[in-house]
This record gives structure tokens, sequence and C-alpha cells, in this order.
């Protein structure tokens, strides 16, 4: 570099001069407009923004000057510089909004295709219903009990004061269990479960009784030989049939929404004395509201308890039962029970997941 | 039990008109459940009595037809000449009295009568048979009324019940088997006079006006054996044979669904339906000697009145003569003393018999009659003098028949010797302390006083005589029911019981729920198929002779022979499904069941006699529970098909035994239970394809791909997968094991270990995990390779280590230990090298 020299012109420097340095920030600007893909603005600027473009080689001879033209001359490229740099920028960004807007147009998919890797499962209605009622007796504080389906005829019967030869045990078709002597039956009903739990739990008892029962009835639309039930106990001092209704009406409004209540028509148990039959009032019922027959119920026989050790004079109880493919036929509209145990795939996936 | 309502209402002091839906409500009130009101059609225009003058039998046409005259009275078209009416039927004759719905009568059905033209006559009405009058069913001819009914031209429709305004009902009434006594007029009739409030007379009380008993009956003598309580005869002579059944009797007996036969078996109908006494006429001639009520004799055998030979039993009850057997007590009677068109001479018998032995015979010999019917549901025995005095009156009086002067009344218990009724005492507030409700004062003794019972008020307390029809009241509970329905169970308020001392779902029902969810998550959908086993599907999987599947409970009466066990596994059940699914067009499937099975280890020994009166002993209760089989809960699920689909992503994925063995993984994982698995040949799985899976040392299933033959036989798409877990084998932990979370730094380790083709991954990984001490945390594999680097018969297991100590940052040197340790273990045990 050569040493200062006052008497210079700043003006005899061409690479500062405004027109050049006015010519050489059109020249890039006007490039930079002209470059279509980002590829070709970013290959334009070393010739423009690099260390030997005009403009920073312009910069570079401002240290020549005198004195007094520097800060005039530095004013200048600095403009002329910031002018450049930023009509990159304003190009990059321009170019850059246009890829992004093609790559993600080129990336659009149609989102309508199937999109099902894998099928989804589902719970078979009745374990799903039975799942809900049980829930809503352990929401009041009872609980759940369980027992074989193969039972003992003094579990399904005797304790249950079915006398042995009344018409009684010939109302519930039995699937009998070789050999005789053994005297035990497919269970007719859930009803052994309150046995079992009367004779093994601590009073007082508040249990419902879920479960597969049998009888031997044929396969039809509204009969089938294998089903379910779910049944209620409670035992404790002062219980009355008031009790078993308002028990029922909770239930009811659970299961069919706050216009739910239950109405009851006298009946013959032989656990149960007195035995009622339960009318639900069923809001969603085809053709209007109204009445329903659902299973039946009563004050636990003295007889019963007493069978299993609990003194009817301090103790009471209710019970109830209620038939869960009928529950489900009227509450979900199904004309046909056999659709519930054929297993076909599209009758379950229906019901998907009830949490 | 079928009634008319006109027949039902007669004892019952109504002081106003009660419609036919109103009665069958009131009767639901207080417990009967009414299945049907059918109301009779009503029949307008001119349907009158005619009288048959002359009948032309018209022979040229394919069936008979007759072309009658017939005497309307004044009611006929022409008044100059009797009706002339074509008619089809030929049950009838010259002087007979019919039902003609003549020209502008509408029958039921809108059947419009109007005079046309048939068989080349002009047919100015028409004959009626019951069924187009909606009397019944039968058109086997037209009705012929008895001799003497009402004069030709009189309105036959009041006569019928199906006047205008006033036609009859018929309510269909189901009665539950402790009220024997409400399947009869005398009964019902007193239920709805209770449901009204209003007054009953008891037809068993009026006097028939037939002699005393001065004189001896007929011989008969009741063995005690045969538990017949008391048996009443009386003989009626002089019936004349040719005696019609009065209208009204025979409308009655055919509403109420009974088959009119001859006037003697229909008065002992009718007094069966009015008083509830099975009753059976016996034709006397026919008799040879004494009668004698004893058990059957092994060998003995009756003709019963169905024309049904039946060898009976020694439990059985037979009426017997010299000949042997001439009735099935309380079920049916024989057919060699069967009353005859020339019957003049009639024994009729009512008796009280032993409820539980009618049952049985009636079960035995199936034959469900209307008598056995009422006797299993228990007969009020107090009412058999009533029932043969009223029969033997009724044949008196329709029959032109002598009522003997002797009754035969043995047995146990004969009239007057009845033990008294043991009285019931009852506190007096027990009904509302019963039904939660405060009933008005005296509410309780009326309505006991109302059903029949004789109530004696003393103190706090009722002593309570019941009627000798209710056998089934022997209970302070039995005499509140009573107080309860008929006070309405309306009046019972709704009071939420107040319970909170409850723990909520067990660990058990939740995890078991959990399976449930757990596979539906995994894409598996629930059925529920029949527990009913087919002992041919336990062939077909191959089972061993001895395989303790094989002994499974067997039902007495299947539905089905061919399914006559209760399943010892869940896979018959589950395969049934897949082979549904498939017949419907649907491949791809994923099915699961949770549910029990009943594996019995051996036949149960006799039931021991156990009491209800007390609870049973420990040791009682412990023998009816030892008896019954192991019935544990387990899931079961089976894959076939795609488990991925093919589609627009790429090949999709066929269900494979890893599917299985993975479903199995996961619902163990729900116990938070790390199964062991390890290959096992268990049919009917394929024997190279199947795990077995250990939980603690104690084997809880299967899992993999089945055998194919056992597809082919079961007819199942190949390659079909399945898994079986018993959940009672899981470990229900309330609090699982804490686990170990260091902070510190592990260290990662790879080692590729060679062995032979045979060796079980499972078995390598057990042994790094335990060669490898308390440093290992995590060992997975992460590849498998066989091929020519590794040799012949042998593979190369990569796995990847991740050691971690709990207390410090690991050296090298010490992960290095164990590593060098594991690899160690795993060549002892398994001859595995490092790979070079």
């Amino acid at each position: 570099m050569s040493g200062t020299n006052d008497s210079f012109d700043p003006k005899q420097v061409s690479a500062l001069a405004p027109e050049s340095l006015e010519a050489a920030r059109d020249e890039a600007t006007s490039a930079f407009a002209g470059a279509t893909t980002l590829d070709a603005l970013t290959a334009l600027k070393p010739a423009h923004l690099g260390d030997r473009s005009p403009v920073l080689l312009a910069r570079r001879e401002i240290g020549s000057l005198p004195p007094q033209a520097k800060a005039d001359a530095g004013k200048r490229v600095n403009e002329a510089r910031l002018a450049v740099q930023s009509a990159y920028d304003e190009r990059h960004a321009v170019l850059l909004t246009e890829r992004d807007e093609r790559v993600l147009g080129e990336e659009a998919v149609d989102v309508t295709l199937p999109t099902a890797r894998h099928a989804r499962g589902s719970r078979h209605p009745l374990t799903q219903t039975s799942e809900r009622i049980a829930d809503v007796f352990v929401a009041m504080g009872w609980e759940v009990a369980e027992g074989p389906e193969v039972e003992s005829e003094w579990f399904n019967f005797d304790a249950l004061n079915f006398l042995p030869d009344h018409p009684a045990r010939t109302m519930q078709d039995t699937f009998h269990v070789q050999p005789p002597g053994a005297k035990q039956v497919l269970r007719t009903h859930t009803s052994p479960v309150q046995i079992r739990t009367l004779l093994e739990r601590d009073l007082p008892v508040y249990v419902v009784c879920p479960g597969r029962t049998f009888r031997t009835d044929e396969l039809d639309a509204t009969h089938t030989p294998v089903f379910h039930q779910i049944e209620g106990l409670a035992v404790d001092k002062g219980l009355t049939m008031a009790h078993l209704k308002g028990t029922l009406d909770a239930f009811a409004r659970a299961m069919f929404g706050p216009d739910s209540r239950i109405r009851m028509r006298p009946s013959y148990f032989p656990f149960t004395e007195p035995s009622a039959e339960p009318d639900v009032w069923f809001p969603q019922k085809k053709g209007g509201a109204g009445w329903v027959e659902w299973g039946g119920c009563g004050m636990v026989d003295p007889n019963v308890l007493r069978a299993c050790g609990v003194d009817p004079d301090v103790y009471s109880g209710f019970a109830f039962g209620m038939g869960l493919e009928r529950t489900l036929m009227f509450r979900n509209g199904l004309p046909d029970m056999r659709d519930m145990v054929e297993g076909d795939v599209r009758f379950t996936s229906a019901f998907a997941v009830e949490p | 039990m079928r009634v008319p309502v006109s027949w039902l209402t007669e004892h019952v002091g109504l002081t106003e008109h009660v419609s036919a839906d109103d009665l069958a409500e009131a009767l639901i009130r207080v417990g009967f459940e009414v299945e049907d009101v059918a109301q009779l059609e009503a029949v307008p225009g001119p349907l009158v009595v005619g009288r048959v003058l002359e009948i032309e039998e018209l022979t040229e046409f394919k069936k008979p037809i007759r072309f009658c005259r017939v005497d309307v009275g004044a009611r006929g078209s022409d008044p100059d000449r009797p009706q002339g009416i074509v008619c089809g039927a030929t049950n009838f004759a010259v002087g007979d009295l019919v039902v003609a719905a003549l020209p502008g009568t509408t029958l039921p059905g809108d059947f419009a009568i109007a005079a046309r033209k048939t068989y080349g006559r002009v047919s100015d009405g028409m004959l009626c048979a019951l069924d187009e009058l909606g009397l019944g069913e039968d058109h086997s001819g037209i009705l012929v009324l008895p001799a003497d009914t009402a004069e030709p031209g009189t309105d036959a429709a009041p006569l019928l019940g199906l006047a205008e305004g006033d036609a009859e009902a018929v309510l269909d009434i189901a009665v539950n088997p402790d009220r024997g006594y409400a399947l009869s007029i005398r009964g019902m009739g007193r239920e709805l006079a209770n449901a009204h409030d209003a007054p009953f007379g008891d037809p068993a009380s009026i006097d028939q006006g037939v002699p005393g008993s001065g004189a001896a009956g007929y011989p008969v003598t009741v063995d005690p054996a045969s538990g017949c309580r008391r048996f009443v005869a009386r003989r009626v002579t002089g019936l004349d044979p040719t005696a019609p059944t009065p209208w009204w009797m025979t409308r009655r007996l055919l509403l109420a669904g009974i088959r009119p036969i001859s006037l003697a078996v229909d008065v002992t109908n009718y007094v069966m339906l009015e008083l509830g006494q099975p009753m059976h006429a016996y034709d006397a001639a026919r008799i040879t000697g004494d009668v004698v009520v004893r058990r059957a004799r092994a060998d003995e055998k009756i003709t019963t009145l169905d024309d049904v030979s039946r060898a009976l039993d020694p439990d059985d009850v037979a009426v017997c003569d010299d000949s042997g057997p001439i009735g099935l007590a309380g079920v049916m009677g024989g057919a060699s003393t069967e009353v005859t068109a020339t019957t003049s001479d009639v024994l009729l018998e009512a008796a009280t018999w032993d409820p539980a032995s009618v049952a049985r015979t009636a079960r035995r010999h199936k034959l469900p009659s209307e008598a056995a019917r009422r006797f299993e549901r228990a007969v009020d025995p107090a009412v058999a003098r009533a029932a043969t005095d009223r029969a033997a009156a009724l044949l008196a009086h329709h029959g032109r028949a002598t009522v003997d002067g002797g009754v035969t009344d043995v047995g146990a218990f004969p009239e007057g010797t009845e033990p008294p009724t043991p009285p019931i005492t009852m506190a007096l507030d027990l009904p509302d302390r019963v039904a939660g409700v405060t009933y008005p004062r005296g509410a309780s003794v009326r309505r006991l006083v109302q059903v029949g019972c004789g109530v004696d008020v003393g103190g706090d307390g009722v002593t309570v005589v019941p009627p000798t029809w209710r056998p089934d009241l022997t209970r302070p509970a039995d005499l509140v029911e009573e107080v309860l329905r008929l006070e309405g169970y309306d009046a019972i308020p709704s009071v939420l019981p107040v319970f909170a001392g409850g723990t909520g779902l067990t660990m058990a029902q939740r995890r078991r729920r959990q399976v449930s969810h757990t596979l539906a998550d995994a894409g598996f959908q629930e059925v529920l198929p029949s527990p009913f086993m087919a002992p041919g599907v336990l062939d077909a999987f191959g089972l061993d002779d001895d395989d303790p599947r094989r002994s499974a409970v067997r039902l007495a009466n299947p539905l089905d022979a061919d399914r006559s066990l209760m399943a010892t596994t869940l896979l018959p059940g589950l395969l049934d499904a897949v082979v549904r699914n498939v017949s419907r067009g649907l491949r791809d499937l994923a099915l699961f069941h949770v549910g029990q099975v009943a594996r019995p280890t051996g036949e149960p020994a006799d039931a021991p006699v156990v009491a209800t009166d007390s609870r049973p002993s420990d040791a009682e209760i412990a023998a009816l529970l030892e008896a019954l089989p192991a019935q544990p809960l387990r899931v079961g699920a089976v894959l076939t098909g795609a488990w991925e689909p093919k589609g627009w992503w790429g090949e999709g994925r066929p269900a494979t035994w890893a599917d299985a063995v993975q479903a199995a993984r996961t619902v163990a994982a729900v116990y938070g239970a790390t199964p062991t698995v390890s290959n096992d040949r268990h049919a009917p799985w394929h024997p190279g394809r199947c795990a077995a899976l250990h939980v603690d040392g104690v084997l809880v299933g299967h899992a993999g791909e089945l055998h194919p033959k056992v597809l082919e036989a079961l007819g199942l798409p190949p390659r079909t997968c399945a898994m079986e877990l018993e959940l009672d084998r899981l470990p229900v932990h309330e609090v699982l094991a804490r686990p170990e979370v260091s902070a510190f730094p592990p260290v990662l380790l790879d080692v590729a270990l060679v062995v032979a083709q045979d060796v079980p991954t499972a078995a390598i990984e057990a042994a790094l995990v335990e060669g490898g001490g308390e440093l290992i945390e995590d060992v997975r594999l992460f590849d498998v390779y066989s091929g020519a680097q590794v040799g012949e018969g042998r593979r190369s297991l990569a796995f990847a280590l991740r050691l971690r100590a709990p207390d410090r940052t690991l050296t090298l040197e010490e992960a290095g230990a164990a590593r060098d340790a594991a690899i160690a273990l795993a060549g002892e045990r398994h001859g595995a090298t490092l790979r070079a």
C-alpha cells in the first residue's frame, strides 16, 4: 500500500467514484433480481458480495485516501454494500418462500387413502354391559362376587329354597351333569353366588354377581341356552322393600337416564318372599317411552338366610337379577340374540371399546 | 289358564261394569301375569237359532253338499217358507238346533253374510261352525246346540256371548307355582274380588242339594304308602248316555280351551275349572271289584286315556281294581274304565294326592295334564267333597241321573279328620317393617281375612290360621307378601340404602378387565362362544388318550347330543367362531375370549345330603365344593389371515406364531409378569412352533401356530395361530416389586455368540443374565445370523447388553468382567462361543 498522499483527490480513484459505486450496486441488484432459483442466487453472491466484488474492492481503496476524503468515501461504499446485501436478502427471502411452497405442494398426498394398517379390536357388548352395571354398583359401595358355572344343586336349588319335586325346579329347564348322583348342574342363574357370598363373607353384604348361566332353551332370536345374568344381593339390618325399590330406581337411572324408574309387580321366586317382577320405564323404547319387563327381585326368603346361617330375625335382605342379553336387546335395539353368540366380528366391532 | 270373564266374575260382587282390560290390570297388580286379553268379536245382524226341518243331499258335487230347510221363526226371508241354506257340513240331522247367520249378519273377520247362489241353489244365509263364530278353532262341523237350548228364531248372539256391547272376553292368566288354588274360578275369583275390594261368594260353599252321606260308598282301600291324603268317591246311576252337555257349560269349556267330550267328562272338567279339584269319571260298570289305591308294581302297565300303554314305576301311584291299574293317580285315567257313549253308571273320584309324587309321575311319563298341573301345585284337600257333590248334582240335573246316597271318603285324612292347620304368629307391624311403609291401621288384618285366613289379634301380634287352599302360607314372611301385594307394591316408596363399606373391584377383577382391554387395544375382537364341546374335536386336536383335556364334565341332557361336554379348553369355541367368520367371507381374524373351563379330575362322588334349615358344617361345605370340577378362568386367542393387511403401503404381513406368543406375553404383562418362553410340543399346536409360557416356574399356557393336520381336520385356514393362558395361574400382586432406577451412566456392550441351531435364544439370554450378575440391567437380542461364516448347523445371536451399577459409575473393566462372566456361563451351559 502506498503512503499518505495529502494532495490526492479521491475522485481520481475510479473505484470510489460515485458513478462506479452506483453502477456496481445497480448491476448487483439487477443480477440478484434476475436469479430465478436459490442456487442461481447463491452462485451470483461471490461476484457481488464476495471479497472480490466491486463494492468490497472499492472499500479497500478507502485507506489510500486523504483523511478528509475517507469519511465521505466510506459512507458511500457502505451505502452501496448495504443496498447490494439488502437486494440479495430480499431476493433470497422471495426465492425461499417460493421453494418452500413448491416443496410443500409437491409433498401433498391424498389424505383419503385408507390408513388402517392394523385392525381395530373391540370388546363384546355383553362384557361391556356387565362391567357397566357392576361399576354402577361399585360406585354405590357394593362389591363384585363370582362363582363357578358347573355348580352343586345344593347351591343352585336347595339353599335357594327350591324344594325337591317342586314345579319351581322344572320352571328353570336345567342342564344336569353326569353322574346324576353327584347332583351337579350348569347353574341356571347366578343366584348360587348369593349363597356362596353369604357363607363366605361377613355381614353386611352388598354384592353384585355377574356371570354366564345355562338353561335348556334352543337357540333362537329371543332365547339362548347360554346366557348372562347379573344379580344383586344386599343383606343388612333393617333393609326393606323400599330399599330394594330405591336401589333398582338408581340402577334404572344409571342405565337408561334420569327419567327412568322402576315399578314392581307381585310375582313368585322360591328364594324371595315377597317377590316381584320389576318393569323399567324405558324412555327410548321403540314406538314411544314405556315399561319393559326387567328381571326379578324380592326380599330374601328367610329360609335362604337360614340355610346360610344368617338369623332372619336380625338381618333382612333383598335380591334382584336381570338377563344381560335382554337388557342389551332393548337398550341397544338389537332384534336377534343369535348375533351375540355367533361371534361374527362385524357384530362385536360395532361396539368398540367402552372405557 | 284361560277363563271367560263372565265366568270369572260370576261369584264376585262387582257393583259396576269393569272392562276386561281393567280386570286384567287388577289381577296383574295382585300378582297374576295376564298374558292375553282376548276380546271376542261381537256379531251384529240376524244371527239366530234355527231348527233343521229338511235335508236334501246334493250328490252331483265332488264333496257332500246339503240344501237345508231351517226354521228360523219369524226371522226368515219368506214368512211362508223355512229358510233355504246350503251347507257343506254333515254332522247334523233333521230336528237339530243350529246357529244360522241370516243375510245382514257380519261374522268375525268382517265376513258379511248375504243371500247368494251356490251349488245350483239360493243359500239364504249360513249355518255356522265354532271357528266362524270366533269361539274356537273347531271346523270339523257346524255347531249343534243341545235340544231345548232356545226356540227357533231366538237371537243367538247373547246365547253365544257375542252380543254387541256385551261380547265375552277371555283372559289368559299365568299362575305361579306357589298358587295352585288360583288355577280355578274359585281361587282367581277371590283374587279378583280382593283386588277390587269386592265381596266374594265361595262356589264351594253352595249347597248342591244332593243326598248326604248316609250310606256306605263305593268300596275303596287306600294304602298309606300311596301318600294319598284323601279319596272321595260318589256313584251316579241311571245317567242318560245320550244327554248332551248344556250349551252354557260347553261354551265355557270351549273358551277355557277344553274340548267338550261327553256330559260325564265335561262335568268333571267343568268342576275342575270351577273349584280347582281335578276329578275323574269311571264307568262303574267296567270296574271289577273293589278299588285300591297303592304304589304301582314294577311290572305293571296301564293304557291311559290318550291310548298310550305305559310301564309303571314303583314310585307311581295307581288307582287299581281287580284287573290292575285303572288310573295313574292325579295324572290321567285308564282306558279300560273310560266313560263311553253307553255309560250310565258313573263313579266320580275327587282325591287329594301328594304334590311331589304327582310331579314325579307327570315328569316320568311326560304327561303334563291339567290335573297334574293342579295337583303338583297342591289342591285344597277340603274341597273334594264339595266337588263330588257339585259334579253329581250337575249329572243329575243334566243327565237325568240318580245320585247314590253313599259317599266314599277315605285316605289319610277323610273329612273331619284333617289335622288343624298350624297357626302362624306374626308381629302386627311385620308387614310395615318388611315393606318400609306405615300401613293404615287394620290393613294387615283386613288383607289376611280377604285371602281366607282366620285372624286373631292379641297385643302386638296376630295369630293367623291360613285357609285349607293355601298350603303355601306357613311363615310370617308368607303372610307379609299377602299384605304387601294386596295393599299394592305401588305404595312402597323408593329409598336408596346407604352403604359405604365396599373396597371396589379386587385387583384380580381389575387385572382381568385389563386383559380384555389390552387385547382389544392390540386388535383382537372379543367373542363369547358356546362352552359345549364335541368329543370329536379333541380327536381332531390329536390329544393323547390320557390327555387331561379329555376328562370333561359330561351333560346328562345336552341340547345337541354331539356336543355333550363342557369345554376343557377355550380353543374349540374360538375355532368354531373362526370357521363361522371365514364362511361369511371374513378371513383376517384376531379373536379372543375370556371364560371359565371345567377341568374335573375324575367322576364326582354322590353328593352328600346337606340340610337347609341351618348353615351347613364347614365339612359339608367343603364336601360340596370339592366335588365340583376345577373351573379356572382362561383367556384364549386365535389369529388367521393378515395381521397387517396388504394395501397401498405395501404387502402387509400374515399373522404368525410370533403374534400369538406376543399376545400371550402382552396378557402376562398386564399382571406385571414376564413369562419364560420355551419350545414345547403340545397338541393342537405345531410341534416345531409351540411355545410354553411359565411364570415363576408355573406353566401358564401355550402359544404358537396350530398343527397343519388339526387345521385341515377342522376346516381352518392354513397357518392359523392361537394362544391360551390360564389367568388364575398368573400371580396377582397388590403391589409390584420396587424398581431400581440408577442415575449412574450405563455401559453398553454388544456380544455375538455362535451356538448350535437348536439352542433356544431364551436359554442363551437367561445364561447371559445369570452369568452377568446384578450389573446386567438389560439384554436384548438384535440380530440372528446363520450362514457359511458361522458354520453348518450353527447360528450367531447378537445381543446388546446394558450394564449399570446402582451406586457408582461403572468402569469399563468391571463391565468387561461381567460381560465375560455372562459369555462364560453361556459357553458352559450351551457351548456358545464368541463370534470371531
